[in-house]
C-alpha cells in the first residue's frame, strides 16, 4: 500500500473514531498476552540457524542460555542465566561456567553442562548463518569438541587467543547461545544432521515459554513453562499473531482483542495516542540508517569530500518529517544503549560549509551514484539527499532496485554510494566495530564481502588495529572508551556518515506492565510482562 | 441358435460397446492430457520466471551479511549451480511423485502449507461466490427487466462502485464501521484467540471442522470473522455478475422469441425465467465460474487487510521472498483450480445446453 493510500485510510480511521465511539471493547484474559506483530520472517526455529527478528523473539523465550540480559535492566549487562558462575584462566583463554543445579528442559530431561557443549559445538558445526558470532573465537567444526568441553557440572571453552571476557560473555546472550536437549535433539537427528530438520518446526529448551504452535504467517503460541528455573511467567499463555497491516493491528487494539501492536506507522501512532486506555513505548533498537562513499571513486576519497557529504544531509529535516517517530539522529556506528555507545553528533546541515570544504578538495561538477533498495524510507531519504546534494553542485542520481541487485552491486564494490541500513548481530560493540571500522586486507583479491569497510574500499586508516585492541581488552572502562575513541576518529576520518537509529514505537493496552522489545541489544522478552 | 439368431434381430439395435466407451475414453485422454499440457507449460513459464526475476532465494536464506563460503554452499545445495533446464526436470520429476519440495523459507513441506492455507481461501471464496450469485443474478435480471428504472440505476451505481473502489479502502472501512464501531462482526483473523486450534481440523474450513465438530460456538465465532471478507469479495463478485447478467438478459429479451411469447399470452414470470433466464444459463456459468476462479486465486489485498491466511498472501509473500518452491505449489494448485472449474462448466453447459452433447 503506498503512503498516500496508508495517509487516507489512518485520516479516515480518525475522522470516524472522532464522530463516533468504540462499541464497548473486549478485553483478553489476564493471564493471556496477545500481540500483533509481523512475523513472516520466521524461517526457522533452531537456535543455531535463526536469525531474524520475529525468530529470534521466539528464541529468546523459549531457550535459556549460560547467561541472559534481564529484560527490566538491560543496561546491567549479562547476567547469570544457566549458569551460576563463571572463571577465567591466567591466560584469559579458557572460561569454565559452572552450571546452575536443579534445571530442566521442557522435556524434563535435567539441563546439564553436556547439553550446553553439545548446543555450542553443534551451532558450530552446523555452521549455519549466526555461527560466525562463535566461529569469530576461532572454534572450527574440526576442533569444536576440543575446544568447547563439559566435565561433570562445569563448561569449558577454550578461545584461540585471549579476548575480553565481556566480548565473549556478550556473544553468549544472542540466539545462537541458546541451550538444546540434547537427547530430545539426538532423538530426532536425521542423517546426521544434529536434528536441524527437526528444531527448525520444533523446540527443545528450558526458557520460560515453550513452543505451543507455529502457523508460517499466521500466529505462534506460547505456553508458560511452571518449572522455569526464573519463577513461572505471568502471562501463561502469549500468543503473537501475524497482522500486517498497521490499521488492521490499530482497530484491533482499539478493540481490545490484543494487548500489544508493534508495527503501528506513524499516523496509526498519532491515532492511537489520542485513543483512551492506549499507551505508546519508544525504544531505541539497533538499526542504523547509513550512508557510504567508495573509496575507489577518486573524488570521493578526498577527505574533504568525505566530510562534505557529512555536512549535505538534512539530518533534522528527514526526523521531522518523513522519519517522524521512527528514526532519531546518531552519528556513531554503535547503537545507543550498545557499551561504548556515544551520544557526538557533531554534523548537521551546513551548505556553505560543504561548499568551501569541496572548494578546498578542487572538486566542481561532481556526478555521482547511489544505489538504493526499493523500501519507501530509503527512497526518500535519498531523493533529501539528492535535493540537498544540488544545493552544493553535486548531481545525484538514484538507482532503485531489489536486494539482489543492489546489494551484489555493493559487494562487488562498483557502486559510487550506497544508501542502506545495517543491524547489530550480537550485543557486544565488535559487531558494528568489526565491519565499519575493521578491514585487515583491502585488496580486491581479499574479497571480504561481509565487512563493510572492505566493500567501500576503505583501508579504515589505522583503525583496524584498535578494534583488534578494543577486543581484546579485559577492562570494561578501558574497553569503552576505547571505542569511543575509535567512533570519535571514524566520524572525522572515514566515508560512512551514520544518520539514523531506529526507534521501535509499540502501543500497549494501558494495563500492560514491562513491556521489553529488547533495545538495542537483544530480542522482545514476554515473561516479565504483568497485566 | 435359430431362436438366438431371431432374438438378435429383433432386438432394439444398440451400438457395440467398443463404439460408447472408445469416444469416452477419447474424451478422457484427449481431457487429461491437455491437463498435463496445461500444468506443464504453467509449472515451466513459473519456474522460468522465477530463476530470472532479480530476487536471490540464496540471500533470502542466509541473509546479506553471510559469508561468501556460506553463500557459495546454500547455492549449491539449491542447486541453482546446474544449468536452468536440469533444474527444471529435477523439479519436474519430484513434483511427478507429488513432493512439491520444502519452503525455502519455513522449512515445512510445500503440500502441508497448501494444506493448511488453500481451505482458508476456498471457504472465503466459496461463501463469497454465494453472495455474489445469490444477489447478484436477481439485481441482473431485474435491471435488464426494468431497464432505466430507479432498480437498473441502483444496480448500475452498486456495479460502479464495485469496480471502481480500491479493495484495501472498502475492507478498512467495512472492520472501523461492522468490527471497530458496531461491534457486529469479529476483527481480522479467522477465529477469535479465545477459539484458536479448539476444533480439531477435518478439512481446514473452520466452519465445516466446527459443524463436523458440533462445537456451535466456535462456529459461530468463525462465522462472524469470515462475514464481512466473504462479503465484500461477495459485493465485487456482485457487481460483475450482475451487469453481465443484465447484459445477457437485454440481448434475449430483444429476441423475437420472447415476443413471440408475449404474444400467446405467457406469463412475464414466465418469459422471464423459463425462456430468457434458461438461454443464458450457460454463459452465466462461464462468468460466474471465471469469479469463482478469480476468488480461488486468493484476493491478497483482502487477505493483508483481514489478516486471513490464504493462498493468496501465500504465493506473494514466497514470490517476494524468492521462495520458489512454495510459488511453484501454489501455481499449481491456482492452475489445478482453473482447469478443474473449466471442467466443471463444460459440464454444465451439456446439462443445460443438449446441444453441447
Amino acid at each position: 500500500m503506498n503512503s498516500i493510500n496508508r495517509l487516507l485510510t489512518s485520516a479516515a480511521i480518525g475522522v470516524a473514531m472522532g464522530a463516533s465511539s468504540f462499541a464497548a471493547y473486549a478485553e483478553t484474559p489476564a493471564n493471556m498476552l496477545v500481540i500483533a506483530n509481523r512475523i513472516d520472517d520466521v524461517t526457522t526455529l533452531d537456535p543455531a540457524e535463526s536469525f531474524e527478528f520475529a525468530g529470534s523473539d521466539i528464541s529468546r523465550n523459549v531457550y535459556s542460555r549460560l547467561v541472559y540480559l534481564d529484560p527490566l535492566d538491560l543496561a546491567a549487562g549479562y547476567q547469570p542465566g544457566l549458569a551460576e558462575s563463571w572463571e577465567v584462566s591466567e591466560d584469559g583463554k579458557t572460561i569454565t561456567f559452572t552450571m546452575r543445579e536443579g534445571v530442566t528442559f521442557h522435556s524434563g530431561n535435567p539441563v546439564r553442562a553436556e547439553d550446553a557443549a553439545y548446543s555450542l559445538q553443534r551451532a558450530v558445526i552446523l555452521n549455519k548463518t549466526p555461527a560466525f558470532i562463535l566461529t569469530q573465537f576461532g572454534f572450527t567444526p574440526e576442533n569444536a569438541t576440543e575446544t568447547i568441553k563439559a566435565d561433570g557440572n562445569k563448561l569449558m571453552i577454550t578461545t584461540d587467543k585471549q579476548y575480553a571476557t565481556s566480548f565473549v560473555l556478550n556473544c553468549l546472550t544472542a540466539t545462537i547461545g541458546g541451550i538444546v536437549d540434547k537427547e530430545t535433539v539426538m532423538a530426532n537427528e536425521v542423517d546426521g544432521d544434529m536434528g536441524n530438520t527437526w528444531l527448525k518446526t520444533n523446540s527443545a529448551g528450558s526458557g520460560p515459554y515453550t513452543m505451543a504452535g507455529w502457523k508460517p504467517n499466521e500466529s505462534v503460541t506460547l505456553e508458560a513453562y511452571p518449572d522455569y528455573y526464573g519463577g513461572a511467567p505471568t502471562m501463561e499463555r502469549v500468543i503473537v499473531r501475524h497482522v500486517l497491516e498497521s490499521a488492521s493491528q490499530r482497530l484491533l487494539l482499539e478493540r481490545g482483542d490484543i494487548d500489544i501492536a508493534r508495527n503501528l506507522n506513524p499516523e496509526d501512532i498519532a491515532g492511537v495516542m489520542e485513543a483512551g486506555g492506549i499507551k505508546v513505548e519508544d525504544e531505541l533498537k539497533g538499526r542504523l540508517m547509513y550512508l557510504s562513499l567508495n573509496q575507489k571513486h577518486p573524488e570521493l576519497s578526498k577527505p574533504e569530500v568525505r566530510q562534505a557529504i557529512k555536512y549535505l544531509i538534512d539530518y533534522e529535516g528527514m526526523k521531522d518529517s518523513f522519519l517522524k517517530g521512527q528514526y532519531t539522529i546518531h552519528q556513531n556506528f554503535l547503537p545507543a544503549t550498545y557499551l561504548g555507545a556515544s551520544e557526538e553528533n557533531p554534523f548537521s546541515l551546513n551548505i556553505e560549509k560543504a561548499k568551501e570544504l569541496l572548494a578546498a578538495a578542487g572538486v566542481e561538477g561532481l556526478e555521482i551514484e547511489t544505489g538504493v533498495r526499493e523500501a519507501q524510507e530509503r527512497m526518500e531519504i535519498a531523493q533529501s539527499l539528492q535535493n540537498t546534494f544540488a544545493q552544493a553542485g553535486i548531481t545525484l542520481n538514484i538507482t532503485v532496485g531489489t536486494a539482489k541487485q543492489i546489494l551484489a552491486r555493493y559487494r562487488a564494490r562498483e557502486l559510487d554510494m550506497y544508501l542502506g541500513a545495517w543491524g547489530p548481530d550480537y550485543p557486544d560493540p565488535q559487531t558494528n566495530a568489526g565491519t565499519f571500522a575493521y578491514n585487515p586486507d583491502n585488496s580486491d583479491e581479499a574479497n571480504a564481502t561481509g565487512l563493510l569497510a572492505w566493500r567501500n574500499a576503505w583501508d579504515t586508516g589505522g583503525l583496524t588495529p584498535k578494534v583488534e585492541a578494543a577486543v581484546t581488552e579485559g577492562d570494561r572502562d578501558k574497553r569503552v572508551q576505547m571505542y569511543q575513541d575509535i567512533q570519535a576518529e571514524f566520524r572525522e576520518i572515514s566515508p560512512f556518515a551514520i544518520m539514523f537509529q531506529q526507534i521501535e514505537q509499540s502501543a500497549l493496552r494501558d494495563n500492560v506492565m514491562n513491556w521489553s522489545t529488547g533495545q538495542a541489544v537483544t530480542s522482545a522478552a514476554y515473561w516479565q510482562v504483568t497485566k | 441358435m435359430a431362436l438366438t439368431e431371431d432374438n438378435n434381430e429383433r432386438r432394439p439395435t444398440r451400438a457395440p460397446l467398443s463404439d460408447t466407451l472408445w469416444p469416452a475414453l477419447k474424451t478422457a485422454v484427449r481431457t487429461l492430457s491437455s491437463i498435463a499440457v496445461t500444468l506443464l507449460g504453467l509449472l515451466f513459464i513459473t519456474f522460468i520466471i522465477g530463476r530470472v526475476m532479480p530476487i536471490d532465494p540464496v540471500l533470502s536464506i542466509v541473509g546479506e551479511r553471510a559469508s561468501q563460503s556460506t553463500y557459495d554452499a546454500v547455492y549449491e545445495q539449491l542447486g541453482l549451480d546446474k544449468p536452468l533446464i536440469v533444474q527444471f526436470l529435477y523439479y519436474l520429476w519430484d513434483v511427478l511423485h507429488l513432493d512439491f519440495g520444502t519452503s525455502l523459507l519455513n522449512a515445512r513441506p510445500v503440500s502441508e502449507d497448501i494444506a493448511r492455507v488453500f481451505p482458508a481461501t476456498l471457504e472465503l471464496a466459496t461463501l463469497g461466490i454465494l453472495f455474489g450469485v445469490i444477489l447478484g443474478v436477481p439485481l441482473g435480471v431485474l435491471a435488464a427487466v426494468r431497464k432505466g428504472s430507479w432498480i437498473d440505476q441502483v444496480a448500475r451505481v452498486l456495479a460502479l462502485v464495485g469496480y471502481s473502489m480500491p479493495i484495501f479502502w472498502l475492507g478498512l472501512m467495512g472492520l472501523l464501521i461492522f468490527y471497530g464501531i458496531l461491534g457486529w462482526v469479529g476483527g481480522p483473523g479467522r477465529v477469535g484467540i479465545f477459539y484458536v486450534d479448539v476444533v480439531p481440523s477435518v478439512t481446514g474450513m473452520i466452519l465445516i471442522d466446527a459443524a463436523l465438530d458440533g462445537n456451535w460456538d466456535v462456529f459461530k465465532d468463525a462465522f462472524s470473522h469470515i462475514i464481512l471478507p466473504a462479503s465484500l469479495l461477495g459485493y465485487y463478485s456482485l457487481a460483475y455478475i450482475s451487469r453481465m447478467t443484465r447484459s445477457f438478459m437485454l440481448e434475449q429479451l430483444s429476441a423475437e422469441y420472447i415476443t413471440t411469447a408475449r404474444v400467446k399470452g405467457m406469463s412475464e414470470w414466465d418469459v422471464i425465467w423459463k425462456h430468457a433466464f434458461k438461454n443464458i444459463r450457460v454463459q452465466l456459468i462461464t462468468v460466474i465460474a471465471l469469479s469463482y476462479a478469480g476468488l480461488l486465486e486468493g484476493s491478497v489485498l483482502t487477505e493483508i487487510i483481514f489478516s486471513w491466511p490464504g493462498i493468496g498472501s501465500y504465493i506473494t509473500t514466497a514470490l517476494l521472498s524468492a521462495d520458489m518452491n512454495a510459488v511453484l505449489g501454489g501455481t499449481v494448485v491456482v492452475g489445478l483450480v482453473f482447469i478443474l472449474l473449466n471442467i466443471f462448466s463444460d459440464l454444465l453447459y451439456k446439462v443445460f445446453d443438449p446441444r453441447a452433447k
